[in-house]
């Protein structure tokens, strides 16, 4: 589900990718990537504190979509 | 934070300052022991933390030590304040000639410490200012560049002192000015500050308040006096409404959204930033606006740690709308104090547009806040409109 103000999307099969989702957990300041064995999860308690640093768009061209929902 | 007047005491005596001699005592033996020691007349004054003892038969004279003893218990429990006594300070009574007023402050307009002296000491000082201003000096003086007992010399003329009581009390003076400089002081009082029959000065009563951040700084005096770290020397214990801003704040570290102080009004407060706290508040009550709480936000909190603050507000009993202001931001981001305060009306249940009077926080990603507030429909500007002229849109609209 996704926050109040913010959506966060990985495209499905980057997802899978286990690096990946390691390099998306450390770059996020706001803990929003979840790292585990079946790959990235996005946690949604956390959604809302993006700070829009495009940090996971530098990480993973492409993969991944910041979405402002009041825009 | 305040400290009791016989730790402001022992705090002046470490400076050698002119004191009466005198014991605190916790029991009725230990009043009459101190009195037998004195072996005359003594004062005997509850150790509370707000003014008023008199008026409320906190301070007492007692002829004996037996008398001393009875008068122990009703001391202790006369209430000041809302507060009972800890202890009773009991000291001798002094031949007094004349009490005068001696004070070391800061003028937050002056942006410097500043001394207060005046010849009729022992009386309400705001009235001897209204009344008898020639009677009240105001001098400042420099927290960064070194001080001279000419600064107190020149309190103390300018109320006509001179001759030997002007020598006599130059270095008192002098040494309370240093005192408020040592110890991150933001009062150091000493009233009345007496002149005794055979010409001697010394100080009655006084007290001292600490900057709540020195703490950290004047450990090992705290700890000489006794104070205890987790005493939080209010002048009345913590609401819940105010224990609870306390935890939203632990709760997350990020930012700051705390110091919630409870008031009786139906203007709930989300302020803060560069001391915009104290402006907004000033700005509000000027307005004839009743705010419900004074609160400080910066730091850059976090969309929680905004919502949790403001659900908290808003499920405070009278409280009918929030004004969100601050001052201009730089390291506070406002489009992230402005999700916290629309998600946090709407998860208490409300509109966002309803309850929120104005939201005035200029500074940095306010394009990406005013998208968010326009969006909720909720009134906002910019740093084009002044934090007192947001405060009394805010009040405007409270009917
Ligand atoms: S933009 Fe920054 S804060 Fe937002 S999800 Fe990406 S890395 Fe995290």
């Amino acid at each position: 589900m996704p926050g109040m103000f913010i959506d966060v999307r990985v495209d499905a099969a980057a997802a899978k990718d286990t690096e990946l989702a390691k390099k998306l957990a450390e770059v996020c300041p706001v803990d929003i990537f979840e790292a585990g064995d079946a790959g990235v999860s996005i946690v949604e308690k956390n959604l809302d504190e993006c700070t829009l640093c495009d940090l996971c768009l530098e990480a993973a061209p492409g993969k991944v979509q910041v979405i402002k929902l009041y825009e | 934070m305040r400290f009791y007047e016989y730790e402001s005491k022992a705090l002046f005596r470490r400076h050698k300052m002119p004191l009466g001699q005198g014991e605190l005592a916790s029991s009725a033996e230990e009043a009459k022991a101190a009195a037998a020691a004195i072996d005359g007349p003594v004062v005997m004054k509850s150790q509370v933390l707000s003014g008023g003892r008199m008026k409320a038969g906190a301070v007492k004279f007692a002829d004996t030590p037996d008398e001393a003893a009875g008068l122990f218990a009703p001391i202790m429990a006369a209430e000041v304040s809302g507060q009972t006594g800890r202890s009773v300070l009991v000291e001798e009574k002094s031949p007094v000639a004349q009490e005068y007023f001696l004070s070391v402050t800061w003028d937050g307009r002056a942006k410097q410490p500043v001394v207060l002296f005046s010849d009729m000491g022992g009386i309400d000082i705001e009235e001897v200012a209204e009344t008898h201003p020639e009677h009240l000096s105001r001098t400042h003086f420099s927290s960064i560049l070194p001080i001279s007992p000419r600064i107190a010399k020149e309190a103390v003329s300018a109320v006509g002192v001179s001759g030997s009581d002007l020598n006599r009390l130059t270095p008192i003076v002098f040494e309370l000015m240093k005192i408020f400089l040592e110890y991150d002081l933001t009062l150091a009082e000493i009233n009345p500050l007496a002149k005794l029959e055979d010409g001697r000065f010394i100080v009655l009563d006084g007290h001292v308040d600490m900057e709540a951040e020195a703490r950290g700084r004047h450990k090992a005096l705290l700890a000489e006096l006794g104070v205890q770290e987790e005493e939080t020397r209010q002048a009345r214990p913590p609401t819940e409404f105010e224990i609870q801003g306390r935890q939203v704040n632990e709760a997350d570290h990020r930012g700051v959204a705390g110091n919630v102080v409870e008031f009786d009004g139906n203007l709930g407060l989300v302020i803060g930033a560069g001391g915009g706290s104290l402006t907004l508040f000033d700005a509000v009550r000027k307005h004839g606006g009743k705010p419900a709480n004074y609160c400080e936000i910066g730091g850059n909190p976090s969309v929680n740690k905004a919502c949790e603050l403001t659900k908290l507000i808003l499920a405070k009993p009278g409280v009918e709308k929030i004004a969100v202001m601050m001052n201009v931001v730089s390291n506070t981001r406002v489009d992230i104090v402005a999700r916290g305060v629309v998600k946090g009306c709407i998860e208490s249940g409300k509109d966002p547009k309803d309850v929120i009077a104005i939201f005035r926080i200029p500074g940095a990603w306010e394009e990406e806040g005013f998208k968010i507030l326009e969006k909720h429909g909720v009134e906002y500007c910019d740093r084009s409109v002044s934090m007192y002229e947001a405060a009394g849109r805010a009040v405007a609209k409270m009917g």
